[in-house]
């Protein structure tokens, strides 16, 4: 007798505005019409998922002082698109990205309870911060927060929302029409915030909502963001990477959760997961080189170089040799408005990694980018897939996936009539849904309880 | 100056179970569902099932209270609501023609936020979104957000400065948020494989917004919404709103008491229109009428009496009050279109009433005058509004 295997959670990416996405291929559909929403969401809940993903990012990104024209840009607003799919969808989660820098709690809170309301329990709040003074341009305040308080207001943020979701209890309202009383009591709803970023108190206008508040996502890996996602969050959005590093990684994260009164299944990590499936493992290989190629076109390729090397590389050919100079390190950066520039910490040294890879493998620009950067999660036949999904989750590596297909809106369709089966079979995956809300699919404990 | 438009405009607006403050006692009014999708989805498909042009959703950030300026402790009316923008999205996949149009508070909030809100409901609804601007002066609404203090607006209406100065900044806002749509043109979008660009950046414009209270950047993040502009509405009752309403918006709300009064308001909003170098735009007006409908007269004005007693005050509101029949609010409607509205925006005493009687009395007794279309013809709620889809300002071909 075996002992009953973990189950997988899996979540639904909108594919989003970079070259992971590719446009080019004819597949490729909108990414601002609702109907490529609606057919993702819909292939997920048809699928059992979890959950469906929106990123957000509140500027267009820039690269030389240019708006960046290679990959898919703009997108609708996450909530408006959140409700709208609470209108087609009955049990799939719905979970946004909404910025703690560039909103006000008391918004973002009303929101997020209204969209918990609208549809039945099932809104969740990926919590990002961000502090720079280029999105900052297109708001009210400016960029007025400086680097080292993205965290106090992030956790103050959230803080001050959960106040504002716990203003409320469940049972104010009676609305007993025969003896005319609506509320139970005179003060429902009312709160006060006063701490370093927010000095905030009322009523709240939106009752208590089916899952008390959202289902708290938060991402970054950095000692601080792990403490913060220990604290407070109910998942925590992951990048994917080795079996090794991902134990680490949810070792540690699981581990610091007693010292906050928590259980370790209070918390899931689910790292973004990018996958090919092919007839043949060989095909699919192939399949996955192709995509590859598509993701990272000669231009795509400078671009990324331009990214670490932190200078214009326009006269370099991406079929050619990396360039001979060290990157530029300064205050300034040629991308503007992109998260993952942040992860070369050492530019210099990457560079010399780089380099010594390129000469090793006798590899152009372009393909030593498409190399280092953003390989598939996990390419093979739908039965090798399932397997690796697994395996990956059943060694402690994870919880599940956040699946980023990479065309718009039909990209999971193969993985949800193929893998999912396989995964059920397993007896990993959910055949149906047994909860209502997406704390109930997460199997997190009630908010509150 | 008679309306453009042959037959009136019905507009529906809502706000909680009726905009009688009993009416959740009403029998059917369902006070206990006022959070729940289902409630907010049937509403607006009975108002779509009587061709109705569009629906608006009152808001505000602060909780409902009696009391102007603060909460207040009542327990015995309905408390609590949702973001109107939200019911607004959750309801348009679920209906084809009814124009949806929410109430977005400019005075806490930001324009680039609200911007692409509206861009996507506009997308949701495949081009059937509004949106109403209004402006919050109330204390309790601004220690909400806790950024600024409320804007100092005299009570007596003797000096307007502060009132000025809310309504500029809401036109600011308003500006924003029409130069953020515009702010891709509408073939940005080229997915140009032989160059590798999936948009043209030349199509892409920063709208660098510099006003007395704020600065935006731009561009927006989201693509020009299929009605270019979707439409932009206020409610006023006064002089400097009406300018708001004249230089800013596309459809305006007013409250006539009767029909002196009614021109004086279309004088003036003209006027303002003309001053603001909007004389030859289309600019309608819709008048605001608070509803009470029976199949006789005297049984609408009983029903008021009662939630009245109800109530344990007599009903005060800003909009003229009518009780009585369907083919009386018809007269009344015919003769606001003939005297220069486009038509009129309706508030149901109590929706679960009055919403019936407007979808399946009302409107057949104007069709039957020849007043009232038979069908949805137009796709887009501007155009139902006789509005072009606006050039945008930064296109140069």
């Amino acid at each position: 007798m075996t002992s009953p295997r973990k189950q997988i959670h899996l979540a639904a990416h909108f594919p989003g505005v970079n070259n992971t996405t590719v446009w080019s291929d004819p597949a490729a559909g909108s990414h601002i019409d609702f109907s490529s929403f609606v057919h993702l969401a819909r292939t997920a809940e048809r699928a059992k998922f979890d959950f469906l993903f929106l990123a957000e990012g509140l500027r267009l990104r820039e690269q030389n002082g240019l708006i960046y024209d290679l990959d898919v840009v703009g997108r609708p607003d996450t909530f408006t698109v959140l409700a709208a799919l609470a209108a087609v969808t009955d049990r799939l989660g719905l979970a946004g990205t909404i910025n703690s820098t560039f909103n006000e709690p008391y918004e973002v809170a009303r929101q997020f309870a209204t969209l918990d309301h609208l549809s039945g329990g099932r809104a969740a709040w990926n919590v990002v911060t961000s502090w720079d003074e280029f999105t900052g341009e297109n708001f009210r305040r400016g960029g007025f927060l400086p680097q080292d308080q993205r965290y106090v207001r992030a956790r103050e943020f959230l803080a001050a929302t959960g106040v504002l979701f716990d203003s409320w209890s469940g049972d104010e309202i009676v609305a007993d029409q025969e003896s005319g009383r609506f509320l139970r009591v005179p003060d429902a709803g009312r709160f006060a915030v006063h701490s370093t970023q927010f000095d905030i108190e009322g009523r709240f206008a939106v009752p208590r909502s089916p899952q008390g508040r959202p289902v708290i996502f938060q991402a970054g890996d950095s000692d601080e963001g792990r403490e913060f996602a220990a604290a407070s969050a109910d998942a925590i959005f992951t990048r994917h990477g080795t079996l090794e590093a991902g134990r680490e990684f949810y070792a540690d994260v699981k581990g610091r959760l007693a010292r906050h009164g928590r259980t370790p299944d209070s918390l899931k990590i689910l790292p973004a997961a990018t996958f090919v499936l092919g007839d043949t493992d060989a095909d699919a290989q192939e399949k996955a080189d192709l995509i590859r190629h598509q993701q990272v076109s000669g231009q795509t390729a400078i671009k990324f170089l331009e990214q670490l090397w932190n200078r214009d590389l326009s006269s370099h050919d991406p079929d050619g040799p990396l360039p001979a100079e060290d990157p530029h390190v300064g205050d300034s950066h040629i991308a503007r408005g992109r998260a993952s520039v942040r992860m070369y910490r050492d530019p210099i040294a990457t560079a010399r990694q780089w380099r010594e890879l390129a000469e090793a493998k006798n590899l152009s620009i372009r393909e030593l980018i498409i190399q280092v950067t953003g390989r598939q999660s996990f390419i093979g036949t739908p039965s090798a897939v399932a397997t690796a999904l697994d395996e990956f989750v059943q060694a402690g590596a994870s919880d599940g996936f956040i699946l980023v297909p990479h065309i718009t809106p039909g990209g999971l369709d193969e993985f949800a009539d193929t893998v999912v089966p396989l995964l059920q079979e397993r007896g990993v995956f959910r055949t149906e849904y047994e909860g209502t809300t997406l704390r109930e699919h997460l199997g997190l404990p009630a908010h509150g309880a | 100056m008679p309306s453009p438009d042959p037959t009136p405009h019905l507009a529906l607006a809502l706000d909680g179970t009726g905009w009688h403050p009993a009416s959740w006692r009403e029998p059917g009014a369902r006070p206990a569902e006022l959070l729940s999708a289902k409630y907010w989805t049937e509403l607006v498909q009975e108002a779509e099932r009587g061709l109705l042009d569009l629906v608006t959703f009152e808001d505000a950030m602060a909780l409902q209270s009696d009391h102007p300026f603060r909460p207040d402790d009542r327990t015995d009316q309905v408390r609590g609501r949702l973001d109107s923008v939200l019911v607004a999205a959750r309801v348009a996949p679920l209906t084809s023609h009814i124009g949806i149009v929410p109430t977005v508070q400019v005075t806490h909030t930001e324009p680039f936020h609200a911007s692409k809100a509206i861009a996507t409901l506009d997308y949701v609804s495949t081009g059937r979104a509004g949106v109403r601007v209004r402006v919050s002066a109330r204390p309790d609404e601004a220690a909400l957000f806790g950024r600024r203090d409320a804007a100092r607006v005299d009570p007596t209406g003797r000096d307007d400065t502060g009132l000025t100065e809310l309504f500029a900044e809401a036109g600011d806002y308003v500006e924003v948020v029409r130069r953020l749509w515009d702010s891709w043109e509408d073939d940005a979008e080229i997915r140009d494989a032989a160059t590798g660009r999936f948009v043209d950046r030349a199509k892409l414009h920063y709208i660098d917004f510099v006003g007395e209270h704020f600065s935006v950047r731009g561009p927006s993040i989201t693509p020009r919404p299929p009605q270019g502009q979707p439409l932009v509405t206020a409610l006023a009752h006064q002089t400097v709103p009406y300018r708001l309403v004249a230089r800013s918006t596309d459809l305006g709300f007013v409250t006539p008491q009767d029909g002196d009064h009614l021109a004086a308001i279309l004088a003036e909003i003209r006027a303002e229109q003309a001053a603001g170098g909007r004389a030859d735009e289309p600019l309608p007006v819709l008048g605001d009428v608070l509803v009470f409908l029976d199949d006789d007269a005297d049984a609408a004005a009983a029903r008021k009496a009662r939630l009245d007693e109800l109530a344990g005050a007599e009903l005060r509101t800003d909009a003229l009050v009518f009780t009585g029949t369907p083919a009386g609010l018809a007269d009344l409607v015919q003769d606001w279109h003939a005297a220069g509205l486009a038509g009129v925006r309706l508030r149901p005493a109590g929706n679960a009433h009055d919403l019936p009687l407007i979808t399946r009395a009302l409107v057949p007794e104007l069709q039957r005058r020849g007043a009232f279309r038979t069908a949805y013809q137009e796709s887009t709620l501007r155009e139902r509004f006789g509005l072009a889809r606006p050039a945008n300002r930064y296109a140069t071909a």
